[in-house]
């Protein structure tokens, strides 16, 4: 049968950010305005993954113009379609605005947001339906596969990917290559690919983000592994706490399996692959390879000692070879343009691009793809259009709970899996979160060190114990209690527990602390010393709020906002705050309209 | 799947559906849709230049643009063939539209004689 052809492809984001900002009753009331307006046939939907762009969430792309339309609400679909579909009019108010000049840009790929990305792992992240496998082979799809199955010996394969550079996505960073060698050459009648989607960082979702926007990938990645290391099952593990990205893999392994890309004999090499999904039940330790695959057999998810690696016991104590969804995304492009094409990109030891998660106080949040050696300052500044109105740069965590804090004097530095680890963070999987001066570093440790305390499996003492009672101390300090001594306290304490824990969890735990005292030990001082929280965050050891009475306009906001009824109002309507109740939340000075309200 | 040659028969089958995301130097049909063209009818030729090219499985990307000013002469079809001028057609009527895709977009020869204007390159 042949395929109708359209006049217009209109693309709505489906991915979790955009369906959370309301992109289903878009898609609906879209659907409904065409049938009104005669349009169904002339004017395809299509339904994509993530465009990265979440801040500007929903986000809708009209095609062959290319027309980027963003913070669609339910009203203007109308408008989109009576002007644009009907008449041709770009509907300027809808368009993105550049935050700097206030220009409204109509093709995405002016944006500056997009402009500087290079996007390999996402190049297909909302451009293609992720439930439509057709779409996927339009764009190349499984021509990798076909061409390492059909024309390559496994051992040029694993030469290939050695010589791209590519190094682990997931944070370690070890050869890619190297690892799927040593599977390679292990002698054993089964061996296992298994793809790590246990993503668990605070805030990050570049491997949500891959699974729910182009699945496909993801399998045809793992098939070229499988024949590579001569694996003929898989396992993708992923946390049900993504059902989205689970049921798109769904469809797209049946899919796959449907048209013989996954089965017997595939592309009549001989060599026959299977995937199966299993799901996590989202605790942070099953990231760690040696707890996953301890999850996947059923038993409690704690790691193991390595040696032995699972290249050489692994699951079930066969071979197995894991990486993480987004190293497996770089493969069928490896394999289709050449290793000399990747690894044209990047740093000298860091090839090719890395997704990264940017939040915090950031203009444009959301996911970006960029070559390695790009500057942090390009990134925070270019990319994600700086910080939000008035706020001045801080610090940047990269890494998650187990990277650390980098200060505003490293902002020139080019971002690869060895400078970071210089200045005391990690690429880890790729978290981004941008700090502004109201955020107290000493908080920022403790959030930290809480989350891989309380996810810490209890297997291996330093770990256990060890991160409890740093976690102890840091809540001290933020109390208003600490002592002299806490600091190195908190740094032996650190490094032992990095020397002595058993998995990469405990091990990069007290990486935040260690990072913060290294940078922003002045801030630790003050808390301890001068019992002083400088950004006003900690509310044990903040001034009280005071309103300026030549500024107040007697409006009786902060009075309604206040948690704990500190503001007074006298018989006069003149606004105070009791020092004595006030909790310094700041809620107050928030609120205020005309900014009369300040810390002490 | 049983070959590379399988899926690249697929791919070409499927790739169709998709190439209009892609930069593409496919011919351009521009239609004036302004409140003047459709109410000359410009939404019956756009139907019937639809028409025309799922029969005949054109590669051909179709927009539409708003009142250019020459409402007399509407309704309005601009063809813009890649690396030549654009050429504008007026007062068409539907069974000018299968002419013009022949003759302009499939053999390269411009109709003369619904030609009104012809913008240069």
């Amino acid at each position: 049968m042949k395929e109708k052809i359209y006049r217009s492809h209109v693309l709505i984001c489906t991915g979790t950010g955009c369906v959370s900002s309301g992109s289903k009753n878009i898609k609906h009331e879209l659907q409904d305005e065409l049938a009104d307006n005669n349009l169904l046939d002339e004017i395809k939907i299509v339904e994509t993954g993530c465009h990265g762009f979440c801040e500007k969430g929903p986000i809708m792309i009209v095609y062959p113009e290319g027309v980027f339309y963003c913070q669609l609400k339910k009203e203007d679909v109308q408008e989109i379609v009576q002007e644009h579909l009907l008449k041709g009019r770009i509907v300027d108010r809808l368009l993105f605005k550049e935050p700097l000049t206030e220009e409204s840009i109509p093709s995405y790929k002016d944006i500056d947001f997009y402009k500087k990305q290079h996007r390999i792992a996402l190049a297909n992240c909302g451009k293609i339906d992720p439930e439509s496998i057709e779409e996927y082979i339009a764009n190349n799809g499984y021509e990798a596969a076909g061409k390492a199955l059909t024309e390559m010996t496994p051992a040029e394969i694993i030469e290939e990917v050695k010589s791209s550079g590519l190094r682990g996505r997931g944070g370690g960073g070890f050869p890619t290559g190297l690892k799927w060698e040593f599977a390679y050459k292990q002698d054993s009648d089964k061996k296992y690919v298994i793809c790590n989607a246990d993503e668990g960082d605070p805030g990050a979702f570049m491997d949500r983000s891959i699974l729910e926007g182009d699945p496909h990938k993801i399998i045809e990645g793992m098939i070229i592994c499988g024949y590579a290391i001569g694996a003929d099952e898989g396992y993708v593990y992923v946390r049900a706490e993504y059902p989205l990205a689970i049921k798109r893999l769904q469809k797209a392994i049946s899919n796959a399996e449907e048209l013989g890309l996954l089965g017997d004999n595939i592309f009549s090499s001989g060599f026959n692959f299977k995937l199966n999904i299993k799901k996590g039940a989202g605790a942070f330790v099953c990231g760690e390879e040696t707890a996953l695959m301890a999850s996947i057999e059923g038993k409690r998810g704690m790691p193991n000692p390595r040696p032995p690696y699972p290249a050489e016991k692994g699951l079930w104590g066969k071979p197995t070879n894991i990486n993480n969804v987004e190293s497996y995304a770089n493969i069928p492009h490896i394999i289709a343009k050449g290793a000399e094409k990747f690894s044209s990109i990047g740093t000298e030891n860091s090839k090719g691009t890395k997704v990264f998660a940017l939040t915090g106080k950031i203009k444009n949040t959301g996911l970006v793809e960029v070559p390695m050696g790009t500057t942090l300052r390009e990134v925070v500044f270019d990319i994600g259009g700086g910080l939000t109105e008035g706020k001045k740069f801080k610090a940047i965590q990269t890494g998650g709970p187990s990277g650390g804090c980098i200060p505003s004097n490293y902002l020139d530095l080019p971002i690869d899996y060895d400078s970071l680890l210089e200045v005391g963070a990690m690429m880890g999987s790729g978290g981004m979160v941008v700090m502004d001066d109201s955020t107290c570093m000493v908080d920022v440790a403790r959030f930290f060190l809480s989350f891989t305390q309380s996810e810490s499996c209890g297997k291996c003492t330093p770990c256990r114990e060890g991160t409890k009672r740093m976690l102890e101390i840091l809540n001290r300090i933020c109390q208003g209690e600490g002592e002299q001594g806490d600091i190195l306290l908190l740094e032996e304490f650190g490094h032992h527990i990095k020397e002595t824990a058993l998995c990469g969890l405990g091990q990069s735990a007290p990486n935040p602390v260690l990072s913060t005292i290294k940078y922003f030990k002045k801030e630790y001082e003050s808390h301890i010393y001068d019992k002083r929280c400088p950004a006003g965050v900690c509310s044990e050891l903040s001034a009280a709020f005071v309103i300026n009475k030549e500024e107040c306009v007697g409006c009786g906001q902060c009075v309604k906002v206040c948690p704990v009824d500190a503001v007074i109002r006298d018989k006069e309507e003149n606004y105070s705050i009791d020092d004595n109740l006030c909790i310094s939340c700041g809620a107050c000075a928030q609120k205020c309209p005309v900014d009369a309200i300040k810390q002490g | 799947m049983k070959s590379l040659e399988e899926l690249r028969e697929l791919r070409k089958k499927v790739e169709k559906e998709i190439k209009m995301r892609k930069d593409n130097s496919a011919p351009k049909i521009i239609i004036g849709m302004g409140t003047c063209g459709i109410a000359a009818g410009a939404r019956e030729i756009l139907q019937a230049v639809m028409e025309e090219i799922n029969k005949r499985d054109l590669d051909v990307e179709v927009s539409q643009t708003g009142c250019i000013g020459m409402c007399e002469k509407e309704p309005l079809m601009d063809v813009k063939l890649p690396g030549k001028d654009r050429i504008t057609y007026g007062n068409l009527k539907k069974e000018d539209v299968k002419r013009i895709i022949v003759n302009h977009i499939i053999n390269t020869n411009v109709v003369a004689e619904l030609v009104i204007a012809r913008l240069e390159e």
